[in-house]
């Protein structure tokens, strides 16, 4: 058979890609479950950390149902449309027009105390960062934080991930004197008039930035809702 | 093993390394090595990668059409990429997330179009699977030693533990934050090339 000819590559090409894509397929069919699982025992540890409670891949399922009393998703008045919050996904809502958009909360319950934990979506350098905040029980204080990002620079922007960057948000107000401030990211050493401030990432700026819009943004949306003090 | 396959695993190693001698795959050493955990896993998923890329190519090189064979060598190579990346989602889903981009990445890495191109080609399935193996372990190595530098220097570090004692920075002793930065991974390489150099003349040109 003549290697070089017309037909034989074209053939050659034609079957190697269907076998390439029929592996790759099934690959991704004998996978994808184990996969969602990890997604989701990893969007509950996000939320855990934002409430200050670590877990592992393990146990983050058990202690999710035991300190996450409530999931409900709002609209940007205030008002409770869903009874799951754990499936709306911000990526897909900030498509929509801020009429139909769907904000997850999740209401913890730790020693008594009852904290607020919302959704946080936006862009950092090289791509999407999001996180979770914690409010305390007057829906202003910040009882804790947690980010995450898809490729930030690693040892820079990626720092945003580090309990050393989020611990900086404990006890800030998103609200001053019941007017929408949201938290700013400042280079360190600055400061800003009336709004409560952390420290940026030296040599993540872009990223620092990113996680500062993305505050503003998110809690945007979530202004109704956190000017209701009476529980849904 | 006889002396010929022990030349082709141990060679690229240290003689012949891909990334200090050769100057392949040298982007990579220098995106992901700014902390040695990446490293280690990114140097794993490249041994990984170009073995079995070797070995299949190797077995079905005889029936490649030589006008298509880089298009063959890349579909072989990005399905295998695409498999390390859903398997460490599966199973390493943490060190996946730190990965990121880095794994799909490794389909442009030179060292495997490079080893597919001048050995597997040419050579028996046994003996291009110890090339892999030897090439991918040489490029591991120069990987962890250069992780192993930035993250201690840089962030005082080793795979997340802190090494550099806590009094040396009452002390005044500061982070070197140039470490994390891609220019400083440059400096890393060309340093261990000298070293390399030094130690062996054959490499030395006048």
């Amino acid at each position: 058979m003549n290697k070089e000819s017309n037909n034989y590559t074209i053939i050659y090409a034609a079957v190697m890609v269907i076998i390439v894509a029929i592996g790759l397929a099934f690959t991704s069919q004998v996978l994808k479950e184990r996969q969602a699982k990890n997604e989701a025992v990893d969007k509950m540890r996000q939320i855990l950390r934002a409430a200050n409670i670590e877990s592992t891949a393990d146990d983050a399922d058990k202690k999710y149902d035991a300190f996450i009393v409530a999931d409900y998703a709002i609209d940007k008045n205030g008002e409770k449309v869903s009874d799951n919050g754990f499936v709306v996904e911000m990526v897909e809502e900030l498509r929509k027009t801020p009429e139909n958009r769907k904000y997850p909360v999740f209401e913890a319950l730790i020693d008594g105390e009852s904290y607020y934990i919302l959704a946080l979506r936006g862009a950092g350098l090289w791509g999407p960062i999001w996180g979770y905040i914690a409010l305390k029980d007057d829906k202003n204080m910040v009882y804790g934080a947690d980010f995450s990002h898809q490729g930030e620079t690693p040892g820079l922007g990626a720092e945003i991930t580090t309990a050393a960057f989020s611990k900086q948000f404990e006890n800030k107000r998103i609200a001053i004197d019941n007017v929408f401030k949201s938290i700013a990211i400042v280079k360190k050493g600055k400061k800003v008039d009336n709004q409560d401030f952390v420290d940026g990432i030296s040599g993540g700026t872009i990223t620092s930035q990113g996680v500062n819009d993305m505050l503003f943004n998110s809690l945007k949306g979530y202004e109704a809702f956190l000017n209701k003090k009476s529980k849904l | 093993m006889d002396a010929k396959r022990k030349k082709i695993v141990l060679d690229p190693i240290f003689k012949n390394n891909p990334v200090i001698v050769q100057m392949l795959g040298v982007c990579s050493a220098l995106a992901v090595t700014s902390k040695l955990e990446p490293s280690i896993v990114l140097g794993i998923s490249v041994i990984v990668v170009l073995t079995f890329a070797n070995f299949i190519i190797s077995l079905i090189r005889n029936t490649i059409p030589s006008r298509i064979r880089i298009i063959v060598q890349l579909v072989i190579v990005a399905a295998l990429v695409t498999i390390v990346s859903e398997v460490l989602k599966a199973y390493a889903y943490e060190v996946n997330k730190q990965l990121s981009v880095f794994v799909g990445l490794i389909i442009t890495n030179c060292i495997i179009m490079g080893r597919l191109e001048a050995f597997a080609l040419a050579n028996k399935p046994i003996d291009s699977i110890l090339d892999g193996v030897g090439n991918g372990t040489g490029y591991a190595l120069i990987l962890v030693a250069v992780g192993f530098v930035r993250e201690l220097f840089g962030s005082g570090t080793l795979l997340g533990f802190q090494v550099i004692p806590q009094f040396l920075y009452d002390l005044g002793y500061e982070n070197n934050g140039m470490m994390i930065l891609p220019p400083m991974a440059l400096i890393t390489v060309a340093t261990l090339i000298w070293i390399h150099r030094s130690k062996d003349k054959s490499l030395q040109e006048n």
